[in-house]
């Protein structure tokens, strides 16, 4: 026994040292050269810090664009999805009423325009992401609240949009925060 | 050709391009050659002498079993106990509380075992300490286990090897200095420039536009994220694994994360093909494993892209595919691949929510957890592959009427009766766990635990069985992704999965070292006219039909009360 045990506990000892600790503080200490200093990048309006640039969160108001359903209610301290089967009756349930809902306040848009991302919740339940169809079917409502024109709001998602990687691999998106200041940029 | 297509086939491409010469490389370390990284052989000199280590005292298998045993059991109640008493522990930011016995129990074994099952979510149930000194320690050990234990085995191969089989300690550390540790630094340097944390920072408490108060857990994930699925280990930083958008923020790390957890497994490969200078045969397994790969991916991305049929009756469009339980910066075909990636290798981290997946995909992860060895975990997925080819090479020698030989080795009783348990034991800890389960929820549903049976299930019907039939088949397969809607933190699920992961863990390495190590030690027979080739693709059919037939037999009935059903109750 001792000819292994003892090995062991000191093998360990040192991969401990090693492994958990010098290994993630070097990527610590290169992490402070990255583009938000390790501590996760941050998203600021009017100088003041309004977001993660990758956490979604939540926007209900008529005036934003709307990010999509959230089994976590945007809670980034407990992320996760709804986990309901494809076949489940409660989950089909709430997926009818967030397609009435939006349809009650998106006058002008019909059921077959709305994309499901925006009626089902995504897996972290803090996507900071829509796909330009789901950016889009909100423009006419976001128009009418701000009194902008459908062109203006167009705009916004356009040049948010980023396109796949390389132009080749992935889907293309908007993030939804980045949206949002822009719309309020526009409104000063 | 649609973007999200060309961004799965790019990702196998580089895959490919990264394990090859990767494989070549393993084969250098172990062999002994030059490699451009020895500037590391002093740190291992000093790990060695520092732990009182001779490695020219070479080894039989049961002594490279013993030291393997020895060193996990350590881990385990050094892991058990850190967990029981986090909150005590320094680098506990967020103010954590303790793991319960039972969920430490869990939580131990699940990451001794490079399965990593997570009971607990990562925000509130874990403190830095735990994260980085048992959670990240172990994914780099347990790797190193399953690549000491397949070296072991590569060894035993080798001609004219008795039962000298080299230093267990050796092959242990040489895995982690050689390969994952430079390997998981460059990923996780790339991960940091991509937007995932580093720092040792806790929570962040800000004002959303709307005026909402968010409390945003971070933590210094980066470095574990890398070796999380670079050790096939896949238990993240975050409850939401590599869907959260702190530990997989865009397409390019999502493709980095993706390629790292496929190099080791498919490099061991070709490793074995360079190290025993047999690579048509290393080609003949890789073409198996690829083509059962393919067999469980193409029908996922094919029912992910469809969408569900029954959000498509409410008359909403799915432009993408089914997006319930997935990030819109994936799209449902990446996600499609990444939840057969995870559970054809034993990684089992996770971008998409796979409860929430189609019935067909679910099927499919279910498969790829069953069969356990289409690339597999570090190591250990050729470990498993190992004992079909023994059985394979055991029927085919019966179909032709001669001594079945492997190698330049009989295979005799002894041999198949070790092959033949260990063959049989994955799906008897699947299947009667599961039984079990399902006797306590109908018999017992309001038997007077902390969760009552009655409520574990997310969702009703042939649904609700697959949550526990995946929950033992990842277990088994140490996978550790879930259908989480399953209440799995609770005592039943705690200790049930526990033992079933530890089973499915330290049998499946001994078994198929110990054959290696008896045939090793039997009279080589060189090679003749008789000889069954084991470079052919008439071989190649010969184990991809034992490990159809094997899967197929044990696995049908209950997945036909599971996904199947669902599938066509699903208009």
């Amino acid at each position: 026994m001792k000819t292994y045990l003892l090995p062991s506990i000191k093998i360990t000892i040192i991969l401990l040292v090693i492994l958990a600790g010098l290994y993630p503080l070097a990527i610590a200490g290169i992490g402070k050269f990255t583009p938000g200093h390790g501590d996760g990048e941050t998203i600021s309006y009017k100088g003041k810090v309004v977001g993660y640039a990758n956490i979604g969160q939540k926007f209900t108001k008529d005036e934003y664009f709307w990010s999509r359903p959230s089994a976590v209610d945007y809670k980034a301290d407990a992320s996760g999805g709804s986990n309901k089967g494809p076949s489940n009756p409660d989950y089909l349930k709430d997926v009818e009423k967030r397609i009435q809902d939006f349809l009650k306040r998106n006058p002008g848009v019909t059921r077959a325009e709305i994309p499901a991302e925006l009626v089902t919740a995504s897996g972290s339940g803090l996507d900071p992401d829509l796909s330009p169809a789901g950016a889009k079917v909100q423009v006419l409502r976001i128009a009418k609240t701000r009194n902008l024109t459908v062109e203006q709001v167009n705009k916004i998602i356009d040049d948010n949009t980023e396109q796949p990687l390389l132009g080749l691999f992935g889907p293309t998106k908007v993030n939804v925060l980045k949206l949002n200041v822009a719309l309020d940029e526009l409104k000063k | 050709m649609n973007t999200e297509i060309s961004g799965i086939i790019l990702t196998y491409l580089l895959t490919l391009a990264i394990a090859i010469p990767l494989g070549r490389y393993i084969a250098r370390v172990f062999k002994g050659e030059k490699t451009w990284l020895d500037f590391m052989a002093p740190v291992e000199r000093f790990i060695f002498r520092f732990s009182g280590i001779d490695t020219k005292k070479e080894m039989n298998w049961k002594q490279h079993m013993f030291a393997l045993l020895t060193i996990n059991a350590l881990w385990l109640f050094y892991a058990f106990f850190c967990l029981l008493f986090q909150s005590h522990l320094p680098l506990n930011p967020d103010g954590n509380p303790n793991q319960t016995p039972d969920l430490a129990f869990n939580t131990a074994i699940s990451f001794l075992v490079n399965c990593n099952l997570q009971d607990y979510s990562g925000e509130s149930g874990a403190t830095y300490f735990t994260q980085h000194f048992v959670f990240m320690f172990l994914h780099f050990v347990s790797a190193a286990t399953g690549i000491a234990a397949l070296i072991v085995l590569f060894r035993a191969l080798k001609d004219k090897v008795t039962d000298k089989l080299g230093n267990y300690w050796e092959y242990f550390v040489k895995s982690i200095t050689r390969i994952l540790l430079p390997i998981a630094f460059v990923i996780a340097v790339i991960l940091a420039f991509n937007g995932m944390p580093t720092s040792y920072k806790g929570k962040d408490t800000l004002i959303t536009m709307q005026g909402d108060t968010a409390h945003i857990s971070r933590g210094p994930a980066a470095a574990l994220v890398a070796i999380k699925h670079l050790g096939t280990n896949g238990g993240g930083w975050f409850g939401a694994n590599s869907a959260h958008p702190l530990e997989n923020p865009n397409y390019l790390t999502n493709t980095v994360e993706l390629v790292a957890q496929l190099i080791i497994p498919m490099g061991l490969v070709f490793a074995l093909g360079f190290y025993l200078n047999k690579k048509k045969f290393a080609y003949v397994i890789f073409g198996v494993m690829t083509i059962g790969m393919l067999m469980f991916m193409i029908p996922t991305i094919n029912a992910e892209l469809h969408g569900n049929p029954a959000i498509a009756k409410m008359g909403v469009s799915q432009p993408t595919g089914a997006m319930e339980g997935k990030e819109v910066r994936f799209g449902p075909a990446n996600s499609a691949y990444w939840s057969i990636m995870t559970t054809v290798t034993s990684t089992g981290s996770v971008n998409s929510m796979h409860d929430s997946a189609m019935p067909v995909s679910g099927l499919m992860m279910m498969g790829g957890m069953m069969v356990n060895c289409f690339y597999g975990g570090c190591g250990v997925g050729f470990l498993n592959f190992y004992i079909f080819i023994i059985i394979a090479v055991f029927i085919s020698g019966l179909m032709v009427g001669r001594t079945p030989e492997f190698f330049g080795r009989k295979i005799e009783a002894r041999e198949m009766k070790i092959a033949s348990l260990i063959a049989l034991l994955h799906p008897f800890i699947i299947l009667v766990g599961t039984a079990i389960s399902s006797y306590v929820l109908v018999h017992m549903p309001n038997a007077d635990w902390a969760v009552k049976p009655s409520t574990w299930l997310n969702s009703p019907g042939y649904h609700g069985f697959s949550e526990m039939l995946y929950q033992y088949s990842s277990s088994a397969a140490n996978n550790g992704s879930g259908f989480e809607g399953l209440a799995d933190n609770n005592i039943f699920w705690n200790v049930s999965a526990g033992f079933v992961m530890i089973l499915g863990r330290f049998l499946p390495i001994i078994g198929p070292v110990a054959i290696a190590g008896i045939l090793a030690n039997k009279k080589f027979i060189p090679e003749s006219a008789g000889t069954l080739k084991s470079d052919t693709s008439t071989f190649g059919i010969m184990i991809f039909a034992v490990i159809l037939i094997i899967a197929a037999l044990s696995f049908f009935p209950s997945l036909a009360l599971g996904p199947i059903a669902e599938h066509f109750s699903l208009k």
